[in-house]
């Protein structure tokens, strides 16, 4: 009897003192995204995996939260329910909108050694412009892509072009893009010169259109937008254009998903499209093809794009803290080589572009480095406060012009109107 | 001693509603209702809570193009929709209805669209509206030679290309339940008729169909309701663009407050919303259910 009740007594010490030391690990929920095919999902899963294996006071939760519009759903609904995961993969634009929620906090506080400073000057500037503001930095970058330019070489060369030149300007896409686009015997087009996308979001690719052309279309305070800057409208005139006066593409809203399809089968070309669709052409082109930088008008220009890490807040000292370190272990060169060609986002860290494992990797496949080189012409992607609305706002209009519903000028202006009432309280 | 059977019965019989009771107001009630006093006050954000701004919502939908252009849209899916499913299914249900050889594989093959999920179905009508090689450009260019089409990128068909995926999909589930009724018609009715001189129209126009009333009406009801009720496809196919050409109201109830995060205005649409279904489903009941029961 007696034996048996200090048997129970020990068996119960002993099951507290492990929840005990069980509950001195930190427990992190961690939201992410998966926006391209391939191996997204499975290889943050991966990269936990070993970082939970390495540090065993810590345990996280990596949770896959849908598309990027799922995700910020997501988070904003279970903040609001008192039960915020203590980190989150966002989209870089949703900054405002998730400080005017009051849902997260800056990362300024947890990186306070100068090594810790250093390391936030390590992500390339282009990058860093949709993820500080006010002076702190909110967001750090983690699947981060931005438009390129796709060429068919074997169609060039049919064409009497130069299969290894891509065009450089404007006037050289539509002077390519006439002599790309072919016609079968009835008149109907058989191949189109290019392909800019206008599905969803049209905002995305139209943006570097605008950056090109020397125009912003928001402040970095996200309190103000110039949609109907006269280079804007002049950015939208040269898409609009593209189908109804130089007939180089196909008219109308053109599908994002089915883009890398149409151009594997001949439909087009040309095409513009994330760089987080290199890993799909690689492995589906039946040609030859190659990738560069987005031709210029009175610059190079592209914008970033894709999602950054976000601290939420009601999360305690220790938690924020265990997330900050996981964050700089998962952006640091040798996980960050592995995340980068296992989908094709860009690498945020020169670093990592020095690793031995990525200059393996670019040395088999060179358009890898196109990305990389064009940051250095790279802006900043639309953001505003409300930033859902304004560029929904944005993209009805681009809509409207692409299909002829209203006229550039007409389209912007109405815009910029919509937008300055919605964001008039925030400045 | 009466009055404590009473009160026995009284507690026995709340005990029993209570589990329904209890879902009805979690799930149904309390949301409608939060949802109303909701429409009543402003957006909370971060720092700034809600505060009431009476039917200042109520104003900014009266005055929202993008609101006035979904409901119209709305209207048209509505019309083009019903009669056309509604139509569809007696068609085929009468010829299912039929003894003809093969007849279980043919409602099969009427009734798996309806088997499908919706977002499933987009899916597929994806792939058959794409330009340059998509099925229907594939079938039009070999037999007319016509261009490449862009149904869904052009906002004077967008909302007719979804209106079909929406008639594929309905037609099948209501040919179930006119089939159903259909097999319910006594045969003397129809022999007595044929003895009388009949044709074949006749006995349709004078018998059949007054017999099927009641299912009209039940499959009506649906119909209205699930013209504002299935969205899920416009997600896929063309996220309610170009320039909202194919939103719905629904869609863009979500959009207001699950994208925009508005969530206040979107309470005011949900209940526009609810006060037009609930009219809808009153007026049927009440001015169809006289004319429904053959005399």
């Amino acid at each position: 009897m007696l034996k048996s009740t200090f048997l129970k007594a020990v068996a119960a010490t002993a099951l507290s003192f492990s929840t005990w030391a069980s509950a001195q690990a930190v427990d992190l929920q961690f939201y992410f995204p998966v926006a391209v095919g391939g191996k997204a999902a499975e290889t943050i899963q991966e990269l936990t995996d070993a970082y939970v294996a390495q540090n065993p006071d810590v345990t996280i939760d990596a949770v896959y939260a849908g598309s990027y519009q799922d995700t910020v759903a997501k988070a904003i609904t279970a903040s609001r329910g008192g039960n915020p995961p203590q980190l989150s993969v966002i989209l870089s634009v949703d900054m405002f909108t998730l400080i005017d929620e009051d849902l997260i906090i800056p990362f300024d506080d947890f990186l306070t050694t100068e090594e810790d400073k250093k390391w936030v000057d390590g992500f390339y500037p282009a990058f860093m412009e949709n993820s500080q503001t006010g002076g702190k930095t909110y967001g750090i970058p983690f699947q981060r892509s931005t438009p390129v330019l796709y060429w068919n070489k074997e169609a060039f060369e049919a064409a009497g072009l130069d299969p290894d030149v891509a065009p450089a300007t404007w006037a050289e896409m539509v002077e390519f893009g006439k002599k790309l686009t072919k016609k079968d015997a009835s008149g109907n087009v058989t191949q189109w010169g290019v392909r800019i996308p206008s599905s969803g979001f049209p905002y995305w690719l139209f943006q570097g259109l605008a950056i090109e052309n020397g125009a912003t279309l928001a402040n970095a305070e996200g309190n103000k937008t110039h949609f109907d800057d006269p280079k804007v409208v002049e950015a939208l005139q040269y898409l609009v254009d593209l189908s109804t006066k130089d007939e180089v593409m196909a008219p109308g809203i053109i599908e994002w998903g089915a883009t890398p399809k149409a151009f594997f089968e001949g439909q087009t070309a040309m095409m513009w499209t994330s760089t987080g669709n290199l890993t799909n052409v690689r492995d589906n082109a039946p040609f030859k093809f190659g990738v560069a930088m987005l031709p210029k008008k009175e610059q190079r220009g592209a914008p970033t794009g894709g999602g950054n890490f976000y601290l939420f807040k009601g999360a305690s000292e220790e938690q924020s803290k265990a997330a900050v370190k996981f964050v700089q272990w998962i952006t640091a060169p040798e996980q960050s080589a592995k995340w980068t060609i296992a989908t094709g986002y860009v690498a945020p860290r020169a670093e990592t572009w020095e690793t031995e494992t990525m200059k393996a990797y670019t040395a088999d496949f060179a358009p890898a480095l196109v990305a990389r080189d064009q940051l250095e012409f790279a802006k900043a992607e639309l953001s505003t406060y409300q930033n859902q609305r304004v560029t929904g706002i944005f993209n009805d209009a681009l809509a409207a012009a692409i299909t002829g519903k209203k006229d550039a000028a007409t389209a912007l202006k109405e815009a910029q109107k919509q937008a300055d009432e919605i964001l008039a309280e925030y400045r | 001693m009466r009055d404590f059977t009473f009160k026995r019965d009284w507690i026995y019989g709340w005990l029993l509603l209570l589990p329904a009771l209890v879902f009805l107001f979690a799930f149904t009630h309390i949301p409608a209702v939060t949802t109303f006093l909701n429409s009543f006050f402003s957006t909370p954000r971060g720092r700034r809570p809600a505060k009431f701004i009476g039917v200042d919502n109520y104003e900014r939908m009266l005055g929202d193009p993008v609101f006035w252009k979904v409901l119209w849209n709305n209207l048209w899916y509505a019309l083009g929709t019903i009669p056309v499913s509604v139509g569809l299914a007696i068609v085929m249900a009468l010829w299912v209805n039929e003894k003809l050889t093969g007849r279980s594989f043919v409602r099969m093959a009427y009734f798996t669209p309806t088997v499908l999920p919706l977002i499933a179905v987009a899916n597929i009508w994806m792939f058959f509206y794409t330009p340059g090689f998509g099925l229907v450009d594939q079938i039009t260019g070999a037999l007319f030679g016509w261009p490449a089409s862009n149904y869904l990128g052009n906002p004077d068909t967008a909302l007719n290309a979804i209106i079909v995926v929406t008639i594929w999909k309905e037609a099948g589930f209501f040919m179930i339940f006119y089939l159903a009724a259909l097999q319910a018609i006594p045969v003397t009715l129809k022999e007595a008729a044929q003895i009388e001189g009949a044709g074949r129209w006749t006995i349709f126009w004078r018998i059949t169909f007054p017999l099927l009333m009641p299912t009209t009406l039940f499959v009506c009801v649906n119909a209205v309701i699930n013209s504002f009720r299935l969205v899920d496809h416009i997600f896929i196919l063309t996220d309610g663009g170009p320039d909202n050409a194919s939103a719905l109201l629904l869609f863009y109830i979500y959009e207001v407050a699950f994208r925009f995060w508005e969530t206040a205005y979107g309470a005011t649409l949900t209940v526009a919303l609810l006060v037009l279904l609930s009219l809808l489903a009153i007026g049927q009941f009440f001015f169809f259910d006289r004319k429904v029961h053959y005399k």
